[in-house]
């Protein structure tokens, strides 16, 4: 990666030779600095685990301690070497310097490229090459995968209930936040208000699972319906309903489950931007006699469709990769089988690395817009 | 304690270049300040005399070291802020102590100088605190006595005062004017905006406009001698008048035709100059109402502000396309569209070229 | 706006009546299972939570002591003792006939069939008076009407975290979370400073490049991870888990920081350079310290993401004892205890008391990070 970006189009032989040097020597010195810690901490752990009793909540501190100071001894020792090498005082500080921060800027971002790389830029690439293969991936099967994917009814199935969650769960948590937002600002209880509108954020999607399978929750008619959702209905003189195995509208059962979780999260930023309306605006409204609906509508939506945007991508990749919900809610009978889920299936329990590769990449394939997006407005913002 | 030398020093930032070629010399134990509009680079030349920002081509030389390569806290600079730029997780007593630290100095000599810069600055009583418990000229302060605990051969201000309120500017202006009295050895280069904050603090002023030095005097030398028509009206407040005139006699004294009214002034002018047209400067406290009728031209009265020590008289007057601006002593009155004849004492007159450059200057020097 | 004269109360009304709507709609469905938990596992199966909260009115057939025990009082054989029998409970109504068990009121006096008069005040006290000395072994049967105060336990609690396996998981799910939200900070923490204050060819690239990581979704990785800690051998251990949460929580954490540590004000860093800092001592000693709140939105996010996680556990670690995460486990027990509500209401209460604790206590922090990663363009 160093060696790469390094290179300017427009160097010379010269320059490129001791761009060449200058790359190598990094990549020494990062690989020192990162043997050195890890071998330091490696042995402390040796060590401790000789002293301590094997209780686990004991190994995992020391591990951590170990790990942050193996992290730190890295940017330390690096540093360190660096300093060494061209040390900034003497008779060359002028060439030392210069050499020594085209170096410095390398070791600070070693740890964070070889990870990013490692783990999110190799199983790209990977992906797609798997795709291509069997389910061990040893054997080069050409584009069956994808022949295959194109006339699978599960997928079929997946690819259309992933499109209603992309419609409803985004619109339906800006929605609500957008709502949440904008009514909270005016009460003077509004901050618990949000504070617990907020709180589903913070559970999981297995414990929201459970939380409302629990109202969901069916029993035959005549008995007594421990689900709210049931307990409603039949006071009301409806049919107790089994509501996750109603095809279709299951699904939006479970879509609900997310928008609990989400509207939370567009309703903070929404409450941030519609806080960030110049003020003299919506007086400027007031004074033009505009309706409290007005000016919500005319004057301070338009102004944060920005913010909106960005909620409705940040939701919509979620979305994409919905997938606690399904597994623990339906496990994706009765009709509601989604991408990641489905992906999961064939990685485990159809054990076809080629199938479940070719899935992952359809849903890496619905995000590259939104990735191309939020490229282009963060080029823009660091402008 | 040591001098400041720059030689042809140029800075771009990709294709575009923003110094053009500077030369100057700071002498050991100057106040040199450096003026000019927004833009102008000075702000630019400062850090790239602390060594923030690189040198493009030139030289620089601090005392006897030639610096351009060499790393800030290495040149003997120190240099204080607009925002302060205090460590806002550090006591004050950190904050001072913070480059000593880093040289890894004894604790006993940190006490030491931190301790007394404390004393000059009156902040003994606030050492323990954080910069955000300070007021803004505190902070100031600070500031100032982070830079003299690194006891530097060169101190950098860069527009230190413009966050200050008025009142307080004034003061601290006078604080710094009396530390530089007390370290009469160190040499002090203060960038700003404010041309009074240059007048009162400098030996020197630089005049820079546009990557270029206008001129460089002592600050009643650029009052009374301006080189041209950019340090002319950059310097006085209001900016001097300039209006179009004629050369008729040229030699010792130049002769010079305004409208229907001539004017000798004490200015030599060069013989080929005869005939062509000019540029008169006059500032507006050097005009007076002419009362016996023979004054140097007459203008139509506009616009009258009266500031209660001064009235500024705002005129129309032909062939001039900007309002000619009178500033007269105490309270005065006008009626609006009155006619008045000014008059001015010739020696207090400028004259400047076609090109903008003044009389006075003609063989290329910069004053 | 508040100010603004002239205002509908009306439309208050509105306001507030919707915002409390929204409230319940969301505080509802958690704060039913945590009222669940906390019932007896029998009434969890055959009422719903919400009768949990009133007294709920329950018909107890009593019997007296037996009519031999009856001791001479003023002329008068009685009996006396309480309804409920060592418990507590109020009575609302009783009755001496199963056909009218709640006939009387309490306080009243009513004529047994086989003579003699029965008075059960509202605590359950009762006292049977005779005329004359009674016989019998067996006491007379007294119908109450009773409101039973709700009843909570934790036997629920007691039962998941010590047989239900529900304690060795908190703790494996603590050993994840904590290295893995750790060790990402200070990683993204000098990338960021590198990113913000440091000058190298590239820069912009790599910012774009962790842009767009930012949203890579993580199922790619998964099986190519998989197959690589095979090869390497690391297959499933903490040490591949917590790399495996570093490296997906990389992208954000730099991002966040970046966004923070770019904003730091220029002249401050320049400040410390002056004073003879070396990036490392300004990144120590300046930036670290000034970064804090950034450091903790994005601490905040990755420890509620790693504990919430179900997907990246699941696939890197093992189903054992050993390493079962709590989501992990939750999710067993919705298979094999479908039914159970008052183990899963209690096991699932357990997994998010402490993201809610966090999430209460450090609210502040989580708020600012959302903005400052949402905001601006991500």
């Amino acid at each position: 990666m160093a060696v790469s970006t390094t290179a300017g189009p427009s160097a010379s032989a010269s320059e490129l030779g001791s761009l060449f040097t200058t790359a190598l020597l990094t990549l020494f010195i990062m690989v020192a600095g990162i043997v050195v810690s890890v071998a330091f901490a490696a042995g402390a752990y040796f060590l401790i685990s000789l002293v301590l009793p094997a209780y686990k909540l004991i190994g995992a501190v020391a591990v951590m301690v170990l790990g942050v100071a193996a992290c730190f001894g890295y940017f330390w020792g690096s540093n360190r070497i660096l300093d060494t090498i061209y040390p900034a005082s003497g008779a060359n500080i002028a060439a030392n310097l210069t050499k020594a921060n085209a170096i410095r800027p390398w070791l600070f971002l070693g740890p964070a490229i070889v990870i990013l790389t490692l783990y999110l830029v190799y199983p790209v690439i990977n992906s797609i090459w798997l795709s291509f293969h069997g389910p061990t991936g040893q054997a080069w099967v050409g584009t069956s995968n994808y022949e295959w994917l194109a006339a699978d009814d599960g997928f079929r199935e997946s690819m259309r209930n992933n499109i209603l969650w992309l419609i409803v769960v985004p619109a339906a948590a800006t929605f609500f936040g957008l709502i949440a937002a904008a009514l909270t600002d005016r009460i003077a209880w509004g901050n618990i208000a949000k504070s617990l509108i907020f709180m589903p954020m913070a559970i999981s999607f297995v414990g929201a699972s459970v939380i409302w399978k629990f109202i969901y929750d069916y029993r035959p008619p005549g008995t007594e319906q421990i689900g709210v959702l049931n307990a409603i209905v039949t006071s009301m003189g409806g049919e107790p309903q089994a509501w996750l195995t109603i095809p279709l509208w299951n699904n939006f059962f479970l879509m609900v489950v997310l928008i609990w979780i989400q509207t939370g999260f567009a309703m903070v930023i929404l409450s941030a931007a519609l806080r960030g309306i110049p003020e003299e605006t919506i007086e400027a409204a007031i004074i033009d006699g505009a309706s409290p609906f007005q000016i919500f509508y005319k004057i301070k939506v338009p102004q944060i469709w920005g913010t909106i945007a960005v909620v409705w991508t940040t939701i919509t990749i979620l979305v994409l990769k919905i997938f606690d919900i399904v597994l623990t809610m339906t496990n994706g009978q009765w009709g509601t089988q989604v991408l990641a889920n489905y992906m999961f299936d064939w990685m485990f329990r159809g054990l076809d690395f080629g199938r479940a590769s070719t899935i992952a990449l359809i849903i890496m394939i619905m995000v590259v817009p939104i990735m191309i997006w939020n490229i282009r407005e963060a080029r823009k913002d660091m402008k | 304690m040591a001098g400041v030398l720059i030689k042809n020093i140029k800075k771009s930032y990709g294709a575009t270049e923003v110094i053009h070629g500077i030369d100057l010399e700071i002498k050991t134990g100057e106040f040199v300040v450096f003026v000019g509009p927004s833009g102008c680079g000075k702000s630019t030349l400062l850090r790239m005399i602390a060594g923030l920002e690189s040198i493009t081509s030139g030289d620089m030389y601090i005392g006897e070291e030639r610096v351009n390569d060499i790393p800030p806290s290495q040149r003997g600079i120190a240099m204080v802020f607009q925002s302060y730029a205090l460590y806002p997780h550090m006591s004050v007593y950190d904050n001072m102590a913070f480059g000593m630290k880093i040289a890894k100095a004894p604790k006993a000599e940190i006490e030491k100088r931190v301790k007394a810069a404390a004393e000059i600055l009156q902040l003994t009583p606030y050492l323990d605190r954080l910069p955000k418990a300070l007021s803004g000229g505190q902070r100031q302060r600070v500031a100032i006595g982070r830079a003299i605990v690194r006891d530097p051969k060169v101190f950098l201000f860069d527009e230190p005062l413009s966050n200050l309120d008025a009142a307080l500017r004034v003061a601290t202006r006078i604080e710094i004017a009396k530390l530089k009295e007390s370290m009469p050895e160190s040499t002090m280069i203060y960038v700003t905006h404010d041309q009074v904050e240059a007048m009162t603090l400098a030996d020197r002023i630089v005049v820079l406009s546009a990557g270029h030095i206008e001129q460089v005097g002592a600050p009643i030398e650029l009052y009374e001698k301006p080189a041209n028509l950019f340090v002319a009206q950059f310097i006085g407040s209001p900016a001097m008048n300039i209006q179009p005139a004629k050369i008729d006699k040229t030699g010792e004294k130049t002769t010079i035709r305004l409208g229907k009214t001539r004017a000798d002034l004490p200015i030599p002018s060069p013989a080929e100059m005869a005939g062509k047209e000019v540029r008169l400067g006059v500032r507006p406290e050097d005009l007076t109402i002419a009362t016996n009728g023979n004054g140097l031209f007459d203008g139509r009265v506009n616009i009258v502000e009266s500031l209660g020590e001064v009235t500024n008289v705002y005129l129309d007057v032909e062939n001039v396309p900007d309002p000619v601006i009178v500033k007269l002593p105490g309270v005065q009155r006008f009626n609006r569209g009155e006619t008045v004849s000014l008059a001015a004492d010739p020696g207090k007159l400028h004259l400047f070229n076609e090109s903008g450059r003044s009389l006075l200057y003609l063989d290329g020097a910069q004053g | 706006m508040s100010t603004a004269v002239g205002k509908r109360p009306a439309l208050v009304w509105a306001v507030n009546l919707t915002v409390l709507l929204l409230v319940v709609i969301w505080t509802v469905p958690t704060f039913g299972i945590l009222i669940s938990s906390l019932r007896d596992k029998d009434q969890i199966a055959v009422s719903g939570w919400w009768t949990a909260l009133f007294p709920s009115e329950q018909n107890i057939v009593a019997r007296t002591a037996p009519p031999a025990d009856a001791v001479e009082e003023d002329g008068r054989w009685v009996l006396r003792g309480n309804v409920f029998e060592g418990g507590s409970g109020r009575i609302s109504a009783f009755g001496v006939s199963i056909q009218r068990p709640s006939e009387f009121e309490p306080g009243t006096q009513a004529e047994m069939r086989g003579g003699g008069t029965l008075t059960v005040d509202k605590n359950g006290d009762y006292v049977l008076a005779f005329e004359e000395q009674p016989e019998g072994r067996r006491g007379e049967r007294i119908f109450v009407t009773s409101l039973e105060p709700p009843k909570f336990t934790l036997d629920n609690y007691r039962t998941v975290l010590f047989s239900e396996g529900i304690g060795q998981s908190f703790i494996n799910t603590l050993t994840v979370t904590i290295p893995a939200t750790v060790i990402p900070i200070l990683i993204a923490a000098y990338a960021a400073y590198a990113l913000s204050w440091m000058q190298f060819p590239g820069r912009a690239l790599l910012l774009a490049t962790v842009v767009g990581l930012l949203v890579v979704p993580l199922q790619m990785s998964l099986i190519p991870l998989l197959r690589l800690y095979n090869d390497v051998g690391i297959g499933k251990s903490y040490i591949g888990i917590w790399l495996a949460h570093t490296g997906f929580g990389l992208p954000l954490a730099i991002y966040l920081l970046r966004n923070y540590i770019a904003g730091l004000p220029r002249e401050i860093i320049e400040s410390a350079r002056v004073d003879g800092a070396s990036d490392f001592e300004i990144f120590r000693k300046i930036v670290l310290p000034l970064s804090f709140p950034a450091l903790a939105s994005f601490a905040i996010f990755q420890f509620l993401w790693v504990w919430n996680d179900l997907l990246v556990a699941t696939v890197f670690l093992g189903n054992n004892e050993e390493q079962l995460v709590m989501t992990g486990r939750l999710r067993e027990l919705l298979g094999s205890r479908g039914g159970n509500w008052e183990i899963l209401t209690a096991s699932a209460f357990v997994a998010i008391v402490v993201p809610i604790i966090v999430f209460f206590a450090l609210q502040r922090y989580l708020v600012r990070g959302l903005l400052a990663g949402s905001v601006k363009g991500g």
